[in-house]
């Protein structure tokens, strides 16, 4: 294990090991124009091996992984596999070098069937039928090694994210990868769905497989790997056997500083009802996606709502924040009814008081080719201040709106006239969550506060969000990060299938009773059955 | 790829690697037909820019492109890409005609005006449908619009078959407005202060579109409209979250838009011919698409490529009287080659050039 844990240039010129490791990687650097993305980082990954890398966004896993995987070239560096100097210049030469990735946003064409999604691209002729009749044999084989089991005729668009996860683990596999990297894998699954996914590595791991997991979630490292290298600002900054650290130590490690992962806060003192839901219903393309949902959120209480992606959170949280029409139901906001028809404008809504820090930043909540200083006042545009004569913006006001936001948010680079695509995933949300929560809304609808954003940034903005409650404002939080529901809200609600399936007070649940909820299993009721 | 140029590499130094380019193959094609491409660009340059006369036909031409041009840009910015442009200028020139028909008894600074609200909301109108259908239908805006051209063009062909011609006579066309409808050529313009200038066709509307420049600057990037308009035009989704309502701005700019190209009557119309007929438009339409790509939608680039493309069309003018081997139909192709280089085949220099930057800019880092 020694050549494990040392990645130092020491390390690098030892003599060869008996066994060469499977990925060997030596100074590589990557830069993409100014930024240093990669510098100079070595990483030797033993044969064999569950090997995790952490890191905050932005500090170069995704770009070291894209450039083992031939996405991109390295300006400088070798790529040693099995101990043989590869060029890989492209996915195919990763492939033939026996690398699989299994890529955060699933690369799988929807409307065909498991088999031919696992053909696909590695067909041995132009006929399709001996591949796929021999494809499905492998399949099979697969399935029965690794607790794999995949229907090889399901269309691929009804299975869950989770069996189609699994479709990407036998892509993968079917073109015999004996390194697989998994990309955020866990970011849509259920816990049972990550726990059975771990089941299936550490059987890919007893098989021989080399694993490596990219992963933000200190729990599932811990849980799973035998080796983690932690990366901070495009350097490798330490690897360290799993058994002999902890999740604060390598925060530590990724942040630089020490950092909070509990959430400082008191307990909630909830007021009157600001915001009221009853019987909501939304259906889209024919397929209810919100059944019947009622639910109360109060003033000084922070409401998480929990679940699985998919199971109707997103859907409520654009009802409530007027970017989606309902079919039915009925929201009242401070007693009065809120439009919920197709001409709901989500503008009306903030001039009401209802802020909306959206899931999707980059597409919602930020105009990426916008400078901040035009996306500190996105959807504030036209308040008093912002107008101009004749129908022109105030561009002084905006500016001078903007300089304060950064400051008071901490946005770096504090730089007014930087497009939002060039910042960090933590400093867009701040962006974002400077221009919502200084508005001043009663009622803050927060969805996926924290995805894709560095721990450092990620307490910054739970402080935020606390602080907003303490002054006595409601805030619906829709997270998919159960560890923060439990972490922030007074109370939460679980939806499963469009409906609610429980509600708990937070500090009377666990992590264990509300993952049974969010499988729409309700503990209670069975034991009362 | 994350890759920031400047801005002078952006909007100065790749279109004109983009023009050598197609002048370039331009010359390969001149050379085979057995002239001279070194004499050919001479002439063409000498033809355009080398007397008063060239450039006042060029800025003529430059005007019609400005238009039409920024016609282009405007819906561009909303991501709509309007392909309508000919038509919408056609119908325009119904406007226009319409208006200096009405006003002719009085004098040009009331007919001109009125030909401007009337061209503009003509060309309005003529995009507004398929805008409507977009915004409300999701049909698509290309081919909305372009079906709209040829609907424009037979629409012109009966008005001014059966409605609009002078009684008695064979031509497709109105009367000639009269004095009071027909506005300053730049050569009378420049006698008010006492210059002399060559006869051209170019007359007032030129500093109507350099107005126009001005007016889609400001409305683009310094009004709460065009904030909207560029917020839809990057990312719909965000602009419906923004309370800003996606129907209402694919018609706006739309609306704009054919305005816009509306105005370009004035310059043909009004200016040139001082009469409606057939085929006023001449292909400007067209010719906006490339020059708001080349233009990169900026006002500014749309106004020199604008005279790029009016240097294309008046050099090419003489080039056709000159070397008799070089046909009208090869300075066609000739325009052909800079709009495929400059518009379409944009992205072939801009990869390695943006590689090429930043490999020097690491060096001198």
């Amino acid at each position: 294990m020694s050549d494990v844990t040392d990645t130092t240039l020491q390390g690098r010129a030892a003599a060869p090991a008996p066994v060469a490791p499977a990925i060997e990687l030596t100074g590589i650097s990557k830069s993409f124009g100014p930024v240093q993305a990669n510098k100079d980082i070595s990483l030797t990954v033993a044969k064999g091996a569950i090997h995790g890398i952490v890191g905050e966004n932005g500090a170069g896993k995704s770009t070291l992984m894209s450039i083992l995987y031939g996405f991109y070239h390295a300006d400088s560096g070798d790529i040693r596999i099995n101990g043989d100097l590869k060029h890989i210049t492209g996915s195919q030469d990763a492939i033939d070098a026996g690398i699989g990735m299994v890529h955060q946003h699933f690369m799988l064409v929807q409307p065909f069937t498991v088999l031919e999604n696992v053909v696909l691209g590695a067909e041995d002729g132009a006929l399709l039928k001996p591949s796929l009749a021999k494809a499905r044999g492998i399949l099979q084989d697969l399935a029965h090694e690794y607790e794999l089991e995949v229907d090889p005729d399901a269309i691929v668009g009804d299975l869950s994210v989770g069996l189609q996860q699994r479709v990407e683990i036998l892509k993968a596999l079917y073109r015999q990868a004996e390194i697989l990297i998994l990309d955020e894998p866990t970011g849509v699954l259920t816990p049972a769905e990550a726990d059975h996914l771990f089941r299936i590595l550490r059987n890919l791991k007893d098989q021989g497989k080399t694993i490596i997991l990219i992963t933000h979630k200190l729990r599932e490292i811990m849980a799973v790997t035998d080796t983690v290298s932690v990366m901070r600002r495009g350097e490798m900054t330490a690897t360290v056997p799993t058994a002999e650290t902890n999740p604060s130590a390598l925060a530590e490690l990724m942040v630089g500083r020490r950092v909070l992962l509990r959430v400082d806060k008191t307990p909630a003192q909830p007021g009157e009802t600001i915001m009221s839901v009853r019987d909501l219903d939304v259906r889209a393309n024919g397929v209810a996606k919100l059944k019947s949902i009622s639910l109360d959120l109060k003033a000084g209480e922070i409401l998480g709502v929990a679940g699985v992606a998919g199971n109707g959170q997103s859907e409520l949280l654009e009802v409530l924040g007027g970017t989606r029409a309902a079919q039915g139901g009925e929201v009242r906001f401070r007693g009065d009814p809120i439009d919920i028809t197709p001409s709901a404008n989500s503008a009306k809504r903030r001039r009401r008081g209802i802020g909306h820090v959206p899931e999707d930043r980059h597409r919602k909540g930020l105009v990426m080719p916008f400078k901040t200083w035009e996306n500190t006042n996105f959807g504030y545009h036209n308040a008093e201040q912002f107008r101009g004569p004749m129908g022109l913006a105030n561009q002084a006001a905006m500016m001078e709106d903007a300089r304060g936001k950064i400051e008071r948010f901490d946005i770096r680079p504090p730089d007014p006239y930087l497009k939002a695509a060039n910042f960090s995933g933590g400093n867009q949300q701040k962006i974002v969550l400077a221009r919502e929560i200084e508005a001043n809304p009663d009622v803050l609808l927060v969805g996926q506060p924290t995805r894709g954003v560095d721990i450092g940034a990620i307490e910054f903005i739970h402080q935020q969000i606390v602080a907003l409650r303490d002054a006595g404002k409601a805030i619906l939080l829709v997270s998919v990060e159960l560890e923060e529901i439990l972490g922030l809200s007074d109370r939460v609600i679980v939806m499963f299938d469009g409906t609610i399936s429980g509600e708990r007070i937070t500090s009377e649940t666990n992590e264990q009773e509300l993952g049974l909820l969010m499988a729409g299993v309700d503990p209670n009721s069975e034991q009362s059955a | 790829m994350n890759t920031t140029l400047p801005r002078w590499v952006d909007i100065g130094l790749i279109p004109l690697i983009n023009l050598a380019l197609a002048l370039f193959v331009a010359g390969l094609v001149v050379i085979f037909i057995g002239e001279d491409p070194i004499r050919a660009v001479q002439i063409l340059i000498r033809g355009a820019l080398g007397s008063d006369y060239g450039i006042g036909f060029t800025l003529y031409y430059a005007t019609n492109f400005i238009f039409t041009g920024l016609a282009v840009a405007i819906a561009f910015h909303a991501s709509l890409f309007n392909i309508g442009g000919e038509g919408q200028a056609s119908i325009a020139g119904i406007g226009v005609a319409l208006a200096a028909l009405t006003l002719d008894q009085t004098h040009w600074l009331i007919s001109l005006p009125a030909a401007i609200v009337m061209g503009g909301l003509f060309g309005a109108a003529w995009a507004a449908i398929p805008a409507y259908l977009q915004a409300k239908r999701g049909s698509h805006i290309v081919i909305t619009t372009i079906m709209f051209n040829f609907i424009a063009s037979a629409l012109l062909v009966y008005l001014l078959v059966n409605v609009m011609k002078v009684e008695g006579s064979m031509a497709t066309e109105t009367r000639k407005f009269q004095e009071g409808a027909q506005i300053p050529f730049v050569h009378e313009m420049a006698g008010w202060f006492g210059l002399k200038m060559a006869r051209t066709p170019m007359n007032i509307s030129f500093f109507l579109a350099l107005i126009c420049c001005v007016f889609t600057y400001l409305l683009i990037w310094r009004s709460r409209l065009g904030y909207e308009i560029r917020a839809f035009g990057f990312s719909e989704p965000a602009a419906v979250y923004a309370g800003i309502n996606p129907v209402k701005i694919t018609m706006i700019a739309m609306l704009l838009s054919g305005a816009m190209a509306g105005l370009m009557a004035i310059n043909t119309v009004m200016g040139d011919q001082q009469r409606l007929v057939l085929d006023a438009v001449q292909g400007a339409g067209f010719v906006g698409i490339a020059v708001a790509l080349m233009g990169r939608s900026h006002p500014v680039g749309v106004l020199l490529a604008a005279i790029l493309f009016g240097i294309l069309y008046q050099g090419g003018a003489e080039l056709a009287f000159e070397m008799p081997k070089i046909s009208r139909d090869m300075i066609v192709v000739i325009q052909a080659l800079v709009i495929l280089f400059t518009g379409a085949l944009e992205n072939m220099v801009r990869i390695p050039v943006a590689r090429a930057w930043l490999k020097l800019d690491r060096r001198s880092a």
